[in-house]
């Protein structure tokens, strides 16, 4: 769903350290990276890209609040108006009692808001699909993806990922959306890939 | 070698005039305040009208001493607790801490001194268990007689202000040693990390003997004596921690404006105002609870120690406004200012929450000490901020004295490259 089958010029490292300085070239060139795939989280890989600063802190905060207000709020008017008991001769409006509840559930909005906004960014989810561009870049390679527009020139990008160190390169054609269901949709099935 | 780090002019300034100021204030007390007038011992109605002048004298000055020796100390337990978690990052700054800890033997001569002069020169009203025939009337102080006394706490304070002192300068030794020396081989390296995790871990079990448990029982907490919290001691660290975390922030951003320590980044700043924050937070949680247990099972054994602060719902207590203070400076500003990244890494929020974060618990001290022994008569005059200006300028001093005399920068550490390319 979304996005459509485009082209992409696939080149595939083995180290982070020649990486840095090829993402930083590609850049400099003024070719447009799609995303840059790594087997595990690298450290300023996001700045090196140009990625902007993510707001899931921000979104992180809103949901915190909205924890703090909905515990407040509830209890209040549980204990206050709908249903007020004497409990061991305290007054109704028993804020100390309330706090350890108004943090728990600061946390669980906060930390539940979070997770799914995370997923919805990335676009993670059950039986949601995307195309690898390479298997191994869940195991041991770091693999930049070259979205290529109709004045591209492939060869020339190709040579130039050479040049910058790249072990394995190629041209897909690739859905860049998600779509629900098989790998059955891609042109090439994981399993056919080489290396597999 | 690097030409030596020489203090600027306005830094000496400061010093001396904050030591000025100090000594000015505490001969004001001793002629004004009659410190070493007899003490009544009856502090009931009949003496309604008594001088509290001394009794001021000696609160302020505890209170004082209790606090800026913790705060000193607790540089120490920074460092100790990185070394036994094999950190790497903070040794770009970690001669700034070094430097602070340094002030441990003056800090704690002072303390002790006017620790002895209370407990010796028989100031019930400060501590009441000092009372003899009062403790033979009194079941609890009584029982807790066997740890509330006087020789008990000379010894035991003895022994803590000198643990802190020879455990925290083999430390020192230990990393000052190394600019002689030059670069070590890799075996050398490893054995000299694995005398420092031993001296540091010998150091935090001290620590946790003394600052986490016993010492804040005796100092600060014995002055309600019949009253006890199990978390009064977590608190005193978490108070003083954190307000240690503040002042290595400041010496290092004044080492930075001065073009030193080149290879603390913004990255190291950010950490220590994590801690700054993370630990404001932590306080809050022993500052609650305590707060909490003790109005939830309402004894009034226990409500006594709150009821002396902030009152009751029909009569409000005299230090209530200090007490909410003390939680909006605390914990909302550095919750709230502290949370975002880009605030712990600008030089100068971090001062501003610093310098907040020191005033903030120099006056949670000040609500721990005053209600027990002033009751409703504790002032917040120029003789009490004089007295802080005094130890400020003693641990500028110090830590002065530290940056002109050695290198500020540990630079044959084998953790350094770790924390040159340190990144959060």
């Amino acid at each position: 769903m979304a996005g459509g089958i485009k082209k992409f010029v696939v080149g595939s490292f083995d180290d982070e350290a020649v990486l840095f300085p090829a993402v930083k070239n590609v850049r400099k060139a003024g070719y447009k990276i799609h995303d840059v795939y790594t087997p595990f989280p690298v450290h300023g890989l996001d700045h090196a890209m140009g990625l902007r600063e993510t707001s899931l802190h921000t979104a992180g905060f809103i949901y915190a609040i909205t924890g703090t207000t909905t515990a407040l709020s509830f209890m209040s008017w549980v204990f206050t108006k709908d249903w007020p008991l004497n409990i061991g001769g305290k007054p109704h409006f028993a804020l100390p009692a309330w706090i350890p509840i108004t943090f728990e559930l600061t946390v669980l909005f906060s930390a539940v808001g979070m997770v799914l906004t995370f997923c919805y960014l990335c676009q993670l989810s059950p039986f949601v699909k995307k195309h690898h561009f390479h298997p191994r870049a869940t195991d041991d390679l770091f693999v930049m993806a070259i979205e290529c527009t109709d004045k591209t020139n492939d060869e020339e990008v190709k040579s130039f990922l050479e040049k910058a160190g790249a072990k394995e390169i190629n041209i897909q054609h690739a859905e860049t959306g998600w779509w629900i269901g098989r790998y059955d949709r891609e042109q090439k099935l994981y399993r056919e890939e080489k290396g597999y | 070698m690097n030409k030596q780090f020489e203090l600027p002019a306005g830094y000496k300034k400061w010093t001396w005039g904050l030591i000025g100021a100090g000594v000015l204030a505490l001969l004001y007390g001793i002629v004004m305040l009659h410190p070493f007038a007899a003490v009544s011992h009856e502090a009931g109605a009949a003496h309604a009208h008594q001088d509290h002048g001394s009794t001021r004298f000696w609160a302020v000055l505890l209170q004082n001493s209790v606090y800026w020796l913790l705060v000193v100390n607790a540089s120490m337990f920074f460092i100790c607790v990185t070394t036994m978690a094999m950190g790497g990052w903070q040794i770009a700054l970690r001669r700034v801490p070094e430097a602070i800890s340094s002030l441990v033997p003056t800090l704690g001569i002072i303390t002790f001194v006017v620790l002895m002069a209370i407990v010796w020169g028989g100031r019930t009203d400060i501590y009441h268990w000092l009372d003899a025939s009062a403790v033979a009337k009194d079941p609890i102080l009584n029982g807790k007689s066997g740890f509330l006394n006087p020789t008990f706490y000379t010894i035991w304070s003895a022994v803590s202000i000198a643990m802190w002192w020879l455990l925290g300068r083999k430390m020192r030794s230990l990393s000052l040693e190394t600019d002689k020396k030059g670069q070590m081989d890799h075996e050398t390296a490893k054995k000299w990390i694995w005398k420092n995790t031993v001296w540091a871990s010998l150091y935090t079990v001290f620590f946790g003997l003394s600052v986490a448990s016993t010492i804040p029982w005796l100092w600060l907490m014995s002055i309600d004596a019949h009253w006890y919290s199990t978390m009064y001691s977590w608190y005193t660290f978490a108070s003083t921690f954190v307000s240690g975390m503040s002042l290595v922030a400041l010496f290092i951003i004044f080492l930075k404006n001065r073009g030193q320590l080149e290879y603390v980044t913004e990255e190291h700043l950010h950490d220590i105002g994590k801690f700054m924050f993370a630990f404001s937070v932590f306080w809050t949680y022993l500052w609650f609870s305590q707060y909490m247990l003790i109005w939830y099972s309402n004894q009034p054994e226990e409500t006594k120690y709150f009821i002396e602060r902030i009152g009751t719902a029909e009569k409000s207590g005299p230090y209530k406004g200090i007490f909410f203070l003390n939680l909006i400076v605390n914990f909302l500003c550095p919750l709230l200012i502290l949370m975002k990244r880009g605030v712990k890494r600008n030089w100068t929020m971090v001062t501003i929450m610093a310098v907040l974060i020191i005033f903030g618990h120099w006056i949670d001290l000040y609500q721990m000490v005053m209600p027990g022994t002033l009751r409703e008569h504790a002032e917040m005059m120029p003789f009490e901020f004089g007295i802080a200006a005094l130890f400020i300028g003693i641990i500028m001093w110090g830590v002065g004295r530290f940056f002109t005399k050695h290198e500020l920068t540990a630079k044959n550490h084998p953790f350094l490259k770790e924390s040159m390319i340190h990144h959060t």
